[in-house]
């Protein structure tokens, strides 16, 4: 998915990274378990060669940061239903495309076989095409988390104030806290079934800085307040990791739990409010299926009734049918940090990414993709 | 020629189609097999013949740096060099969209023609279609080419061996992110164009130079990287290639940076790779910088006994700040038709 880049050449300095690389393995002071949960961590992380640098005792985790590996089955299903009808055209971000449906059937198959499927870069892409073509009705697939969120409400008022009649959205967009707070509540039973001692288990979180751009810091309170975990917001080059890596180690070893701000060249710690309160009036909380994780409360996006006409599953009468879990697949155990994706008995042989089971291979920032793309070397 | 715009008329085999031959393509390819005009091409050559033979459907046809016309003759004569031949004739075939404004054909058909004189090469022969509107995306090129061996056993994919040099003619990603930014519409803050070059006059001074030139590839579609991963699998070998050594120019990189690319899974259309045993790198390299396609010549890796932290086919990267991890082969990408 595009995202603003807030890359910088000065935090992706090899010898900055190799200092703060000895800082990291002086100030380490027992075993450190970090998740992150944003599919850019996760690719940067492995790309970087990070990964392979970590001092030892500190254990990466992917969490289920990437959107378009949480995207559910049934709204797969949906989005294949939609691209089956005459005279709409599916627009959707590149990314969407190889994502297997129930019978393994994808968009890109969809198109292939006739459908009109269009890749955009941005949802305004997708109203200009329905500008361009006033006999067709264009549905934007709307996924992601905060970060997309906010242009895809901006883009459904657009639409309403042009009183746009063949433009909607069918929205699947999903909210990072609760899927946090799910992962947490697991984390804690899982451990307290196991002891202690298990393998499983978070001790803290690396926040993604896109999402937070949107939210600031204080919505990811409750992971310190509540379950007492400490967590950084951090950007993307392997110097924002490394530092907000250190971050949380101090914290540990203070013995304390905060929600810090690595970012702050590009993270306001109130987000950013505007984008928030567009993304209010359009889109109402509901419950969402999550891939391999299952029915989170509270953690999707809906359209809400003022904007009805806009709403794809309303105007053509969709429901998501429930959809078994793929076979066999750990993705679950994977997304908690349970296990890594090696220990899973179908990686690398029935499912590849050429040939996904589970969400985690699906997008080439899920964290199975990343393990067989870079490998664990 | 008298109309704007290409009719079917010019596919039917009669007074226009001959029209469009002559004053076109005749004209602009001028070279005598063609200009008999007989049903085959007669062609003298010696030794073994290496042959190649490719279809060209970029979209748009005409970008900074080339058109559709020199990528044809370029992608061909490329191939063809990569075996350490002399490549010496290319047929053509058109597929041309009903609609498609003359002027814009004579300038690639033109193109084309330049092209072929700077590879040294002639265009003996072809063929014209065109298809009503819709049929095809305005133009489309097949081109084949054959040229005559040097040497045997001729370099390949399958000769690279542990120890050897990998070395890269220049940058990485001009290409593919010239024509990625341009169909997407993307403003970027620093302008690119394709690398599109012929490389065989570079690989026959290589041939002549260092007779031990293992490996020759031109990494085009799926980049440095596919490349790197198909030799490495060919010849059963491992490679390590350090981030920092390869060369990408500043407007590909931010290109990259904003549309979320890596250069090296970028198509190029100009560069090879040439891996050499060690001792010949830094004369092949020599060699290489002597010509303007290969200024830019440096070694980016090495390659490696399977078995020792990497199996046999794999590819490592080494990272700026020393990290390590592999470097795979990309899963069919959305990529638009970059060639
Ligand atoms: S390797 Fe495949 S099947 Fe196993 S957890 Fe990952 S996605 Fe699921």
């Amino acid at each position: 998915m595009p995202q603003a880049s807030f890359s910088s050449k000065e935090f992706a300095d090899p010898e900055l990274c190799k200092g703060l690389l000895r800082t990291l393995r002086d100030e380490l002071d027992g075993p450190l378990r970090f998740m992150e949960v944003c599919g850019s961590h996760t690719v940067a992380i492995f790309r970087s060669g990070l990964r392979s640098l970590l001092p030892e005792g500190i254990t990466h985790l992917s969490g289920p940061g990437c959107p378009v590996c949480v995207t559910h089955d049934s709204e797969i299903a949906a989005f294949l239903a939609l691209a089956e009808k005459d005279n709409v055209t599916i627009a959707t971000f590149g990314d969407l495309m190889r994502v297997p449906g129930p019978k393994g059937m994808s968009l890109k198959q969809a198109k292939a076989q006739g459908a009109r499927v269009q890749v955009v870069y941005s949802p305004l892409d997708a109203l200009a095409l329905a500008r361009q073509e006033p006999e067709r009705h264009v549905v934007f697939l709307g996924v992601g988390f905060e970060t997309t969120a906010p242009g895809v409400a901006a883009t459904i008022q657009t639409a309403a104030a042009q009183k746009l009649e063949n433009f909607s959205v069918l929205c699947c967009h999903k909210l990072v806290p609760p899927a946090l707070e799910a992962l947490l509540q697991t984390s804690a039973a899982s451990q307290q079934e196991v002891g202690a001692a298990s393998q499983g288990g978070i001790d803290a979180f690396l926040l993604p800085g896109h999402v937070s751009t949107i939210l600031g810091v204080q919505p990811y309170a409750f992971i310190a307040q509540q379950y007492h975990t400490p967590a950084v917001v951090a950007g993307f080059d392997p110097a924002d990791i490394l530092q907000a890596l250190l971050l949380l180690v101090r914290m540990r070893k203070q013995g304390k739990a905060e929600v810090l701000n690595q970012y702050s060249r590009a993270v306001q710690d109130n987000g950013n409010p505007r984008a928030r309160a567009v993304m209010d009036a359009v889109f109402s909380t509901v419950d969402a299926p999550w891939r391999g994780i299952g029915l989170l409360p509270g953690s999707g996006l809906a359209i809400r009734p003022e904007y009805a006409a806009f709403d794809a599953m309303q105007r053509f009468s969709l429901t998501l049918a429930p959809t078994p879990e793929p076979k066999g697949c750990k993705c679950g155990a994977v997304l908690q940090g349970l296990l890594t994706p090696p220990q899973c008995p179908l990686f690398g042989k029935a499912c590849t990414p050429a040939n996904p089971v589970g969400p985690c291979m699906v997008s080439t920032e899920g964290s199975c993709a990343a393990y067989f793309a870079y490998g664990n070397l | 020629m008298s109309d704007n715009y290409i009719l079917l008329d010019y596919g039917s085999g009669g007074k226009s189609a001959q029209r469009l031959v002559s004053q076109v393509f005749v004209r602009h390819f001028a070279n005598p097999v063609l200009e008999t005009l007989d049903d085959a091409a007669l062609l003298h050559m010696n030794g073994p013949i290496a042959m190649s033979t490719d279809g060209y459907t970029v979209d748009p046809i005409e970008f900074p740096g080339g058109d559709i016309g020199c990528l044809a003759v370029n992608g061909t004569v490329n191939d063809v060099a990569m075996l350490g031949a002399v490549p010496k004739y290319l047929s053509c075939g058109f597929i041309i969209e009903e609609g498609l404004p003359m002027d814009v054909l004579e300038r690639i058909v033109a193109s084309m023609g330049n092209a072929a004189k700077k590879a040294g090469v002639l265009i003996v022969t072809g063929d014209t279609k065109v298809v009503p509107k819709g049929a095809a995306d305005k133009l489309f090129i097949t081109t084949t080419g054959i040229g005559e061996v040097q040497r045997t056993p001729a370099p390949s994919g399958h000769n690279a061996k542990p120890g050897d040099a990998v070395l890269l003619s220049g940058s990485m990603g001009d290409h593919g992110l010239t024509i990625m930014a341009l169909r997407e519409g993307l403003p970027l803050e620093m302008e690119t164009r394709s690398d599109c070059a012929p490389l065989n006059h570079m690989v026959a001074a290589l041939m002549q130079a260092i007779p031990q030139v293992h490996t020759l590839r031109d990494p085009t579609r799926g980049g440095l990287a596919t490349t790197l991963n198909e030799i490495a699998g060919q010849s059963g070998v491992a490679i390590e290639v350090e981030e920092s050594q390869v060369p990408v120019n500043p407007g590909v990189a931010a290109g990259c940076a904003v549309l979320g690319l890596d250069p090296l899974y970028l198509a190029n259309e100009g560069k090879l790779i040439c891996i050499v045993p060690q001792e010949f790198a830094e004369q092949a390299l020599a060699t290489m910088r002597s010509f303007p396609e290969g200024a830019g010549a440096v070694q980016v890796g090495t390659v490696l006994e399977p078995g020792k932290g990497l199996q046999q086919g794999q590819v490592a990267l080494r990272t700026p700040m020393g990290g390590r991890r592999l470097l795979g082969m990309l899963e069919g990408e959305q990529l638009p038709r970059i060639c």
